[in-house]
């Protein structure tokens, strides 16, 4: 297990309580599981996503990924469609441990709203979260 | 240093049976036919079924070897929490092996199987009076089918009374085959946290309970190990709103002849005779378990049901409010005489004695081993305990390290990482077989592990070396499994 100032977390995401992140770029939100979370659950050997053109609200369980060790619900940090799932994980689970803010990413959604992105956590409010 | 039971040994390897085939090797010599072979129409026959020919010796080492590579009861302790791994007497299988039950036969008829029938109804009264209820059934193939049995039942009873309930509470210290067998009954389960101290609290199921909701299911004692004292206060709000309890029993081997459950609010209880009553686990067992209920329920509960009259023994089958039949015939009979054989050879006090000796002997491991593993919930347990890997996590080591590297010392590993409000769980049952002398070689055993989890974590990460099998590589065989020989 990671100490907490190993862990990875970039600047330019937002963060949830449930231990996801978000990127908006142009009006598309990629969406992932961050480090903190990856390390917990341990080696990811396979990933539930939903299918394209499903819609959430903020908050929802959007699909599930199993570890070694548990399977964790993971919830959309922003109301939406789904636009793309990250087909290769399919195959290689494991880019969620080696690569969770790129080729480890899960889902693209088309936001409702992108002032939602506004309820979400900057790294140092997420930090503060994680030392409680 | 107690020394441990755990050593290397040689062990075999065994092919599988089909590998092992030769054509026209047998262990057997069919009789001489006296009667002139005739051909079958070919409608009525198939391919040749793929059957392995071997010789007497072929297949006597072949099952020899595989049981030495399993750990049972039979050969050490078994301390896995929640499935009261006890010992199981010989002299059940005597009684089950004698020629007038062994050849029983289903379609019999009544006339021709007083024994069994005597025997299946006094089995009901016996766990009628352990249990506090009117009446039982014993077709129930396991704990989840009796679980399924009771929220049956309990649909018929609210169907009878004209308006079905959609929600069924069931608390994070149930078992976690309840919520499945509501669900299956199409209740949906709302799920309520227990309290700090490991319990439920009568206010958090207040503030749940109304009149869509069925009842409640609670495990007492709970999966913490735990007695919820407040059953009474929780039975009541639930039974003022209309609803049912229902009691998972798995648990009773705490409070057998001490709690009666049938008379603290309880509507509705299953027992596992495989885990109370000495029948067997594991192994293919088969389960069995009976679901007892009181008069409000008694109408619904599956039928045939047994019935004395004068000094002879029926099936009834004329039953109308009954949910039907739950099993083939009657039930896993073979298991009944079992726990029969159990029941009176231990008797009143037996019983009473048993649950006694659970109890106390987890207690025993509870404070021997608290400060060597961390224990979340530091109050007195029932006939198990929950530990879990805090005090280890520094050196990186977690239960599942510490849980293989039990299998070196010679012990079957508790249950890990259930129940899962407690993070990291190491749930320990040792049950009223284990001697003062096992149970202290395990508490030594886990000390010993305690400590190189300090010295040497490398090497505990590695666990087990002396098994047939090491450590496992689970992310491969999850990641790309390999779903056939």
């Amino acid at each position: 297990m990671k100490e907490m100032s190993d862990l990875n977390l970039p600047a330019d995401v937002k963060y949830t309580k449930d231990h996801e992140w978000a990127k908006l770029s142009g009006d598309i939100v990629t969406i992932g599981i961050n480090d903190y979370a990856q390390d917990q659950l341990g080696e990811v050997v396979f990933v539930e996503l939903p299918e394209i053109g499903d819609t959430f609200s903020q908050g929802d369980e959007f699909g599930s990924v199993e570890s070694v060790k548990a399977v964790s619900e993971i919830y959309i940090p922003i109301s939406g469609e789904i636009v793309e799932i990250n087909e290769g994980l399919e195959d290689a689970p494991e880019l969620v441990n080696t690569d969770c803010y790129n080729d480890g990413w899960l889902i693209k959604v088309k936001p409702e709203n992108t002032s939602e992105m506004d309820n979400l956590m900057d790294k140092p409010a997420y930090l503060d979260m994680l030392k409680g | 240093m107690i020394q441990q039971p755990g050593t290397s040994g040689l062990v075999l390897n065994e092919a599988l049976l089909w590998d092992k085939s030769r054509d026209g090797r047998c262990a057997i010599s069919l009789p001489k036919q006296d009667v002139d072979r005739a051909t079958l129409d070919d409608s009525l026959t198939g391919d040749i079924p793929d059957l392995p020919q071997l010789s007497e010796l072929d297949v006597v080492r072949h099952y020899t070897r595989l049981s030495q590579w399993n750990f049972g009861v039979d050969t050490g302790m078994y301390p896995l929490g929640s499935c009261t791994m006890k010992y199981n007497p010989k002299t059940n299988e005597v009684q089950a092996a004698r020629k007038g039950f062994a050849e029983a036969h289903p379609l019999a008829g009544d006339e021709f199987s007083q024994g069994s029938l005597k025997l299946m109804y006094n089995l009901e009264r016996y766990l009628a009076e352990l249990t506090g209820f009117e009446a039982v059934t014993l077709q129930p193939a396991a704990g989840a089918h009796g679980e399924l049995t009771g929220m049956l039942m309990m649909h018929a009873y609210f169907a009878k009374k004209g308006k079905q309930r959609s929600k069924i509470i069931i608390p994070d210290t149930a078992h976690g085959t309840n919520p499945a067998s509501a669900a299956l009954c199409g209740f949906e389960p709302i799920n309520v946290k227990s309290g700090p101290d490991g319990i439920l609290d009568p206010e958090t199921i207040a503030a749940v309970m109304d009149e869509d909701t069925a009842g409640i299911m609670v495990t007492n004692p709970n999966t913490l190990g735990l007695f919820e004292s407040n059953i009474k206060k929780i039975a009541d709000i639930v039974h003022s709103k209309g609803g049912l309890v229902y009691g998972d029993g798995a648990n009773m081997n705490a409070i057998m002849g001490i709690v009666k459950p049938g008379e603290i609010g309880i509507d509705v209880l299953h027992l596992n005779l495989h885990k109370t009553f000495s029948t067997p686990h594991g192994g293919g067992g088969p389960g069995s378990g009976p679901v007892a209920v009181g008069k409000r329920l008694e109408p619904f509960l599956p039928v045939p049901r047994v019935v004395k009259e004068l000094d002879s023994y029926k099936f009834i089958t004329d039953c109308p409010e009954t949910i039907g039949k739950i099993h083939t015939f009657y039930g896993h009979f073979g298991i009944m005489v079992r726990a029969y054989a159990y029941i009176l050879s231990m008797g009143a006090k037996g019983l009473l004695d048993t649950s006694r000796l659970a109890v106390l002997s987890a207690n025993y491991i509870k404070e021997s081993l608290k400060g060597t593993l961390n224990l979340p919930y530091d109050r007195p347990c029932m006939h198990e305990c929950v530990f879990n890997d805090e005090i280890q996590q520094k050196n990186h080591i977690t239960t599942v390290d510490m849980a293989k590297r039990l299998l070196d010392y010679g012990f079957h590993p508790p249950t890990i990482y259930f129940p899962l409000v407690v993070h990291g769980a190491f749930m320990v049952e040792p049950t009223e077989s284990e001697s003062k002398e096992d149970i202290d070689q395990f508490i030594d055993a886990v000390k010993a592990i305690a400590k190189e989890a300090k010295e040497d974590p490398e090497k505990l990460r590695k666990a087990p070396f002396r098994t047939k099998v090491t450590r496992l590589d689970e992310v491969t065989a999850a990641r790309k499994p390999c779903l056939k020989g």
